[in-house]
C-alpha cells in the first residue's frame, strides 16, 4: 500500500493544536482562542487542498495509508477518504474555525455569558478552545478512518471532549444533558464494540481493514444481528426516532458552539455510519432491516416536525428540526437509489452547514436576552437586522427552500425516495409544510412582532461574528446554484456503496421507448 | 472403631460452632466458636489422613493451626481495641461498616 | 428548438441582474440607503428594454422556441437537471409583462415609499422578486421553475411581512408562505412523478411523452395534472387555498399591485398553461381545473361584496379574476391562450386598480377603510380617472379590457358544450354580474358620495412620480385588452407554447346574444349596487342588522373559520400532545429505566447491613446451597 501522509497530517494538525492550547499557562485566554483560530484555520486550509486534488474518477479511496498498530489482532491505523468522508471532512473542517469565533467572547465575562441564571463560576476559555481542536482531531479521525477498529476507537472518543464540552460549559441542567449523552452513545457504542468483534470473529480474515470486510461477512442470522449492532449504534448517534430524546437535551444545554458541533457533525457520524459501515459490510441485512428504517424515518420527519412546533425553548427547537431532518437522511440511504444516497451525503454537508449556523445565532441572541424561551423575545428584527436576517437565511436553509444548497438534497432524496417507495416518498413530503411551520413561527415569535422592551437594548452583531456565520450561508447558497462540485466527489462513492448492496436505480417505465426523454 | 464415628463428632462440633457464630452476640464467644469450626475441619482432614492412608490430610491440618493462632493473635487484637473503644463486646453494636 | 444567439445568449442577465441587485441593496444596509431606491427602480426598467428587443429577436425568428443552456445543476446518475432557459412566446409575454408593470410599479413605489425608512429594503425585496418571478417563467424544466416559485413565494412571504412589527402583518406573511408549501407538496410530487416515469424533468422531454407518438398514460397525466393543479392553487391563491391572498394586503400596496395582483398569484395560471400538453392528455384534470376555477371565481365574488377594506375587495376581486383564468385554462386545448390574453389584460387593470387604491390610502393617512371615504372624487381627480379605467376594464365596459378579455371566456365556456358547458358559463355570467355589483360598490363609497372622512386626514393627489405609472396602467386597462386581442395577435403569438386558439366552430349561444346578455348582466349588477349604496347614504360604522350572505361575505365565507377550526387548533393540540408523549412517553421510558436501575441498586444496598452474624448466614446459605448443588449434580 501506497503511504501518504496527507491526511495523517490532517488530522494532527487539530490535535497538536489542542495539545499546545492545553499546555498554555493559565490566564493566556486570548493567545489561547487565537492559537486555536490558527490551527483550525490551517485544517481547514489544508482540508481544501486535499478536497481540490482528490481526483473525482480516480480510486474509492484515496490518499489511502496503513500502518499496523496491534499485529496480533490485525489492527491497522489506516487512513483514507472516499467522496462521502471527504465533504464531511470538508464540512467540519468549516465548522470548526465558525464555532471559534462565534464563541470567541462567549466565556469571558458574564455579560457575555449565555445562561444568566447560573452561578458565577470559572469557566477558562482556554480548555474550552481545547477541547474544540481536541473534538475537532477526533472528528477527522472518524471520518478518514479505514479500519473498523480504529473508527470505533475515535467514535468513541469523541464523547470525551463532547462531555466536558457538555457538562462544563453548558446550561443549567448540563449535568443531566451531558450524562444523557454519554450514556445514550456509550450503550450505542458498546453494542457497536460487540459487534465490531463479531465482524472480526465470523469473517475469519483476521482484519479490520473496511476494504478487506466488504462482501466478508458471512449471509444469513449472523449479518442481521452485526447489523443491528452497528445500526443501533448508528441510530443513537444520528439520532433517528425513538432513540432521539437525548439530543433535545444536550443540544438545548450545550453552550451554542458545542451544540452547533453535536448536531452539525457528531450527529453526522450516525448517518455517515450508515452509509459508509452498515451499507457496503452488511448487504443482504441492510436490505432486509430497509423498510423497518424507512417507516421510522418517514415517522421521525412528521413526528420531530410536530415536536418542533410544539416547542418554546429554541435550542431544543432547532434539536428537534435536526431530528426531522436525520429523517430525511435516512430516508435517502435506505432507499438504494444513486439519488437518494447523493441527496443524503448532500444533505449531511448542508445540515451541519445550516443548522450549524442556526445554532450559532441563536447563541449569539441568546447570549443578548438571556433566555432559551422563545416567548421573551419579540421585534428582535427591528433592533438588531443582521442577526435577524442571517437568521432568517439559515431558517430558510433549514426549510430547504429552492435556491439553497439543502432544497437540492432534500430534493435529491425526495426523488431517489420516489423512484422505489411511492408512498413514503408522499408522506415525507408533506413534511416540507411542516419545516416551514417551525421555521417561520420561531421566526415570527422571536424576531417579528411588537418590539419587547427587554429586546431594544440588544446590540447587532459585531464583524467577527458576521463573519463567523455569514461564509455558512454563502456556501449554502453557492452550492444551492452550483452543486456540481459536490456531486461529483460525491457521486462516485455512493454509487460504489450502492453495487456493495447489488442495488441499482429503477428504470423510468415510460423512459426507454422514446427518444427525446433522455434529456 | 470405625473412623467413621470421628467424622460423626466434627460434623456436630462445626454444626455447634456455626450455630454459636450465628446466634451468640459476644464477641469472645463468637471468635471461640470460629475456633471450634477451625478444629472441627482439623478432626475431619486427620481423619480422612487416616482413612486414606496419605499424610496430606494432617499437614493441611497443621497449616490450619497456624493460620488459627494468626488468625487468633490478630482477632483478638481488633475485639480488644473494640472493647476498648465501645465498652461492649457485642457483635451487633459494630455495624458501622454498612450501605 | 434552436440554441439561443446574439441578444439571446444574454437572456441569463434576466435573472441575475435584479439577483445581484436585491443581493446588493440588502448585504450593503444603510450604506445604500440614499441610491437604493434609484438602483432598484432602474433595473426592472433596464430589464424592460432588453426584454422589448429581446422580443423581437425571438419574433424575428420562423422557429420562436429558442434554448439557452447555461450550465448543468444537478447532475445524479439518472437525474440530470440543466440550468436553461427557454425563450419562447409564452415565456415572452410573461417577461415583458413583469418588466413592464413591474417598472411601472416599482417607479411608483419611488414615490409611494419615500417617507418610509426602510425603502432599500423594499426596493432589495422587489428586485428579489423580480428575479425570482422572471426565473419561474424561462426556466426550461420544472424543477428551476421550482425555484423560482418559491423564490418569489418568499418574496412574497418578505413583502407581506414587510411591517413585520404588525402582529397580523408577519402573520399574514406566514399564512401565505405555508399555503403556498401546501402548494409546493403537490409541485414537487408532480416532479418527483415526472421522474420516476419519464426520468426527465425538463420541458421538452417531459412533453415528448405526450401528444403524437407520446407513451404516457391517462393516469400519469392526471396524477402529474392534478399535483400540478394543487401547487397551482396555492401560488395563485384558488381554492381551497385561497384565505392567504386577502391576508396578503398587509403589505404595501406597490406590492399588492405587483406580486398580489398583476404577476405573482397568476403564476398558476402560467404553470398550467405551460404544462398544456399534459392536461391536454386528461380531461379529468382539466375537468377539476374549471372547477376550481368556478368556484374560485364566485368565492371572490361573494367576499369582495362584503369587504369595507378597499385593498381587500380588490383582492377578492383578484381571486375572482383568476379563477376566471383557471377556468378558461382548464377549458383546455385551444383556450389557454385566452386565459393568458385575460391575466394580460388583468395584469393592467388590477395594477391600475391596486395602484390608485394605494393613491388613495397615501391620502387619507394609511387608512383603508371605505366607510371613511367617500366623495374624494374632487380632491384627488387623476386617481380618480385612474380608478374609473381599471373599474371599466375589470367589469367589461364595452371596448375596455375586460370586454375584449373576460367575455371571451364566458364565451368559451358556454361552447364547451353540454351540461358542464351551461353550468361554466352560467357562473361565469353570474360572476361577471357579480364583479360589477361589488366593483361599483367599491367605486362609490371611496369616491363619490358624501364626505365621511376621519377629522385629521386632509386628502391630497399624489406627485408625479405615483401618477404617471398609473396614467400608463390607466390607458393600458382602457385599450390594452382591445391591442391583445387584435387580430389573434396575442393569440396567434402564443401557438407554439399552447397550441392554437380554437374558435369554436359552432356557437353555444351565437357571439352578439352572449355580448348582450353580458352586458345586460353586468347592468343588472351596476344598478343594483347603486341602489344599494350609491342612493343611499353609507353608515360609517358597519351595520349590524344584516343578510346572513353579507355576515358570511365578511367573514370570507367563514373559510378562515374553517382553517382555524379544521386544521390550525387540531394542529396546535396535537403538537402539544405529541411534546407530552416524547417527554412523559419516550423520553419516560429512557429516564424511567434509568430510575429502575437507580431504585434497583439502592434496593439491593439494603442487604449490606454491616451486622457480622448476618453476613455468616448468608456465608452458611450459600455454602449449602453450592454443595447442594454439588451433591445433586454428583447423584442425579
Amino acid at each position: 500500500m501506497t503511504h501518504s501522509y496527507a491526511l495523517l497530517a490532517l488530522v494532527l494538525i487539530p490535535l497538536v493544536g489542542s495539545l499546545i492550547v492545553f499546555a498554555l499557562p493559565r490566564g493566556q485566554a486570548a493567545a489561547a482562542k487565537q492559537v486555536s483560530l490558527v490551527f483550525s484555520l490551517a485544517a481547514l486550509v489544508y482540508a481544501i487542498v486535499l478536497a481540490a486534488r482528490f481526483k473525482t474518477g480516480g480510486p474509492r479511496f484515496q490518499y489511502g495509508t496503513s500502518w499496523t498498530w496491534i499485529r496480533d489482532f490485525g489492527v491497522h491505523i489506516a487512513l483514507g477518504v472516499d467522496g462521502i468522508a471527504l465533504v464531511l471532512l470538508l464540512m467540519s473542517a468549516v465548522l470548526v474555525p465558525a464555532v471559534m469565533l462565534a464563541s470567541w467572547n462567549a466565556l469571558d465575562s458574564r455579560a457575555g455569558a449565555e445562561e444568566a441564571v447560573e452561578a458565577p463560576r470559572r469557566r477558562s476559555a482556554k480548555t474550552f478552545f481545547a477541547l474544540l481542536l481536541l473534538l475537532e482531531f477526533f472528528m477527522l479521525g472518524v471520518f478518514t478512518a479505514t479500519d473498523v477498529f480504529l473508527f470505533y476507537v475515535f467514535f468513541e472518543a469523541m464523547l470525551v471532549p463532547m462531555y466536558f464540552i457538555i457538562g462544563s460549559f453548558g446550561g443549567p441542567r448540563r449535568q443531566y444533558a451531558a450524562m444523557k449523552f454519554f450514556l445514550y452513545s456509550l450503550v450505542g457504542g458498546l453494542l457497536m464494540l460487540a459487534s465490531v468483534i463479531g465482524l472480526y470473529v465470523t469473517t475469519g480474515s483476521r482484519t479490520f481493514a473496511i476494504t478487506q470486510l466488504i462482501g466478508h461477512v458471512p449471509g444469513g442470522a449472523t449479518q442481521k444481528w452485526l447489523f443491528l449492532g452497528f445500526f443501533i449504534a448508528f441510530a443513537i448517534k444520528a439520532p433517528l426516532v425513538p432513540f432521539h430524546t437525548w439530543l433535545p437535551d444536550a443540544g438545548a444545554e450545550a453552550p451554542a458552539g458545542g451544540a452547533a458541533l453535536l448536531v452539525g457533525v457528531l450527529d453526522k457520524v450516525g448517518t455517515f455510519g450508515f452509509i459508509r459501515y452498515c451499507l457496503p459490510l452488511f448487504p443482504q441485512a441492510s436490505r432486509y432491516f430497509a423498510p423497518l428504517v424507512l417507516i421510522l424515518s418517514v415517522i421521525g420527519i412528521l413526528y420531530a416536525a410536530f415536536l418542533a412546533i410544539g416547542q418554546r425553548d429554541m435550542k431544543r427547537l432547532v434539536a428537534y428540526t435536526s431530528v426531522a431532518h436525520f429523517g430525511f437522511i435516512g430516508l435517502g440511504i435506505f432507499a438504494f437509489t444513486t439519488q437518494g444516497g447523493t441527496g443524503a451525503v448532500l444533505y449531511m454537508v448542508n445540515h451541519g452547514l445550516s443548522t450549524g449556523a442556526l445554532f450559532l445565532l441563536l447563541g449569539l441572541l441568546i447570549a443578548r436576552g438571556k433566555s432559551r424561551n422563545v416567548n421573551d423575545y419579540g421585534g428582535t428584527a427591528k433592533v438588531t437586522p443582521v442577526l435577524a436576517g442571517l437568521f432568517l437565511m439559515a431558517g430558510l436553509s433549514s426549510l430547504a427552500l429552492p435556491g439553497m444548497s439543502t432544497f437540492v438534497s432534500e430534493f435529491l432524496v425526495l426523488v431517489g425516495a420516489f423512484t422505489r417507495h411511492k408512498a413514503l416518498a408522499i408522506i415525507a413530503t408533506t413534511g416540507i409544510i411542516l419545516a416551514a411551520i417551525y421555521v417561520l413561527y420561531l421566526y415570527q415569535r422571536a424576531f417579528q412582532g411588537t418590539v419587547r422592551e427587554r429586546v431594544t437594548k440588544f446590540r447587532d452583531l459585531n464583524p467577527r461574528e458576521v463573519l463567523a456565520v455569514a461564509p455558512l450561508i454563502a456556501l449554502i447558497l453557492f452550492f444551492g446554484i452550483y452543486p456540481k462540485p459536490l456531486l461529483n466527489i460525491i457521486n462516485p462513492a455512493v454509487k460504489a456503496t450502492l453495487s456493495d448492496v447489488h442495488q441499482q436505480d429503477p428504470i423510468p417505465p415510460l423512459n426507454a421507448t422514446v427518444a427525446g426523454g433522455s434529456k | 472403631m470405625s473412623p467413621y464415628y470421628y467424622l460423626v463428632l466434627s460434623a456436630a462440633l462445626f454444626t455447634i460452632g456455626a450455630v454459636g457464630v450465628l446466634v451468640r452476640r459476644n464477641a469472645i464467644v463468637v471468635f471461640m466458636c470460629v475456633e471450634l469450626m477451625l478444629n472441627a475441619v482439623n478432626l475431619t482432614l486427620v481423619t480422612f489422613s487416616r482413612i486414606n492412608g496419605s499424610l496430606d490430610g494432617q499437614i493441611m491440618a497443621f497449616f490450619v493451626m497456624t493460620v488459627a493462632a494468626a488468625e487468633v493473635v490478630v482477632g483478638l487484637a481488633i475485639i480488644t481495641s473494640i472493647f476498648r473503644t465501645r465498652r461492649s463486646a457485642s457483635v451487633d453494636d459494630a455495624n458501622l461498616l454498612k450501605y | 428548438m434552436i440554441t439561443a444567439h446574439g441578444i439571446q445568449s444574454y437572456a441569463w442577465l434576466l435573472v441575475a441582474i435584479p439577483a445581484a441587485s436585491a443581493l446588493i441593496l440588502l448585504t450593503l444596509g444603510r450604506a445604500a440607503d440614499k441610491w437604493g431606491h434609484l438602483l432598484g427602480a432602474l433595473v426592472p426598467v433596464g430589464l424592460f428594454v432588453y426584454a422589448v428587443f429581446l422580443f423581437f429577436s425571438v419574433k424575428g425568428q420562423s422557429n420562436r422556441k429558442v434554448d439557452l443552456h447555461m450550465f448543468s445543476w444537478i447532475p445524479v446518475a439518472r437525474f440530470r437537471v440543466d440550468a436553461g432557459l427557454l425563450l419562447d412566446p409564452l415565456a415572452l409575454v410573461f417577461v415583458l409583462l413583469i418588466t413592464g408593470v413591474g417598472s411601472l410599479i416599482h417607479i411608483y413605489a419611488v414615490g409611494y415609499m419615500a417617507h418610509d425608512p426602510g425603502r432599500r429594503r423594499f426596493f432589495g425585496y422587489f428586485n428579489l422578486f423580480v428575479a425570482a418571478m422572471l426565473l419561474l417563467v424561462l426556466a426550461d424544466n420544472y424543477l428551476a421553475v421550482y425555484v423560482g416559485w418559491e423564490g418569489v413565494g418568499l418574496a412574497s412571504y418578505l413583502l407581506i411581512g414587510y411591517y413585520y412589527t404588525r402582529p397580523s402583518a408577519a402573520t399574514a406573511g406566514n399564512k401565505a408562505f405555508f399555503a403556498n408549501r401546501v402548494g409546493d407538496v403537490g409541485l414537487s410530487i408532480a416532479i418527483m412523478l415526472m421522474f420516476a416515469y419519464f426520468g426527465t424533468t425538463s420541458f421538452a422531454g417531459v412533453f415528448g411523452h405526450f401528444g403524437h407518438g407520446g407513451n404516457a398514460t391517462t393516469g400519469v397525466a392526471t396524477a402529474i395534472a392534478l399535483m400540478l393543479l394543487l401547487g397551482a392553487c396555492g401560488k395563485s391563491g384558488q381554492f381551497p387555498l385561497q384565505t392567504w391572498l386577502p391576508d396578503a394586503m398587509e403589505g404595501p400596496t406597490p406590492v399588492s399591485a405587483l406580486i398580489h395582483a398583476a404577476t405573482m398569484v397568476t403564476a398558476g395560471v402560467y404553470l398550467i398553461a405551460r404544462s398544456a400538453p399534459v392536461f391536454d392528455a386528461t380531461s379529468a384534470a382539466r375537468t377539476v381545473v374549471t372547477i376550481v376555477g368556478a368556484i374560485t371565481l364566485l368565492y371572490g365574488c361573494i367576499n369582495g361584496a362584503g369587504q369595507d377594506d378597499l385593498k381587500r375587495v380588490l383582492a377578492n376581486s383578484t381571486v375572482s379574476q383568476i379563477g376566471y383564468m383557471f377556468l378558461a385554462v382548464g377549458l383546455g386545448p385551444g383556450v389557454y391562450a385566452i386565459g393568458i390574453v385575460h391575466l394580460l389584460g388583468h395584469g393592467f387593470f388590477k395594477a391600475a386598480l391596486f395602484l390608485s387604491a394605494g393613491s388613495v390610502m397615501h391620502a387619507m393617512n394609511d387608512r383603508i377603510d371605505m366607510r371613511r371615504f367617500g366623495g374624494l372624487w374632487r380632491v384627488m381627480p387623476i386617481t380618480f380617472f385612474v380608478f374609473v379605467c381599471g373599474y371599466l376594464a375589470i367589469i367589461g365596459f364595452p371596448f375596455a379590457t375586460g370586454f375584449w378579455t373576460k367575455d371571451k371566456i364566458i364565451e368559451a365556456a358556454f361552447d364547451k358544450g353540454g351540461t358542464s358547458g351551461y353550468l361554466l358559463g352560467i357562473i361565469a355570467l353570474v360572476g361577471a354580474g357579480l364583479t360589477a355589483f361589488y366593483m361599483t360598490r367599491a367605486l362609490v363609497m371611496t369616491f363619490l358620495g358624501k364626505r365621511r372622512w376621519e377629522p385629521d386626514v386632509h386628502p391630497h393627489e399624489c406627485g408625479p412620480v405615483m401618477w404617471l405609472p398609473m396614467a400608463v396602467l390607466a390607458v393600458l386597462s382602457l385599450v390594452g385588452g382591445w391591442l391583445l386581442i387584435f387580430g389573434g395577435g396575442v393569440q396567434e403569438w402564443l401557438t407554439p407554447s399552447v397550441g392554437p386558439s380554437v374558435e369554436a366552430g359552432v356557437h353555444t349561444v351565437s357571439k352578439p346574444v352572449l355580448t348582450a346578455i353580458t352586458l345586460v348582466v353586468v347592468a343588472l349588477g351596476i344598478a343594483g349596487a347603486w341602489v344599494a349604496f350609491g342612493t343611499r347614504t353609507i353608515p360609517e360604522e358597519q351595520p349590524q342588522n344584516v343578510t346572513v350572505v353579507t355576515r358570511a361575505s365578511r367573514r370570507n365565507l367563514y373559510a378562515d373559520a374553517f382553517n382555524e377550526a379544521v386544521l390550525m387548533r387540531p394542529g396546535q393540540w396535537f403538537s402539544r400532545a405529541l411534546v407530552f408523549f416524547d417527554n412523559r412517553g419516550v423520553d419516560g421510558v429512557v429516564n424511567g429505566l434509568s430510575a429502575s436501575f437507580g431504585g434497583g441498586s439502592s434496593r439491593f444496598r439494603r442487604l449490606q447491613s454491616g451486622f457480622v452474624r448476618s453476613y455468616a448466614l448468608s456465608m452458611l446459605g450459600g455454602t449449602v446451597a453450592v454443595i447442594a448443588v454439588l451433591l445433586a449434580v454428583r447423584f442425579q
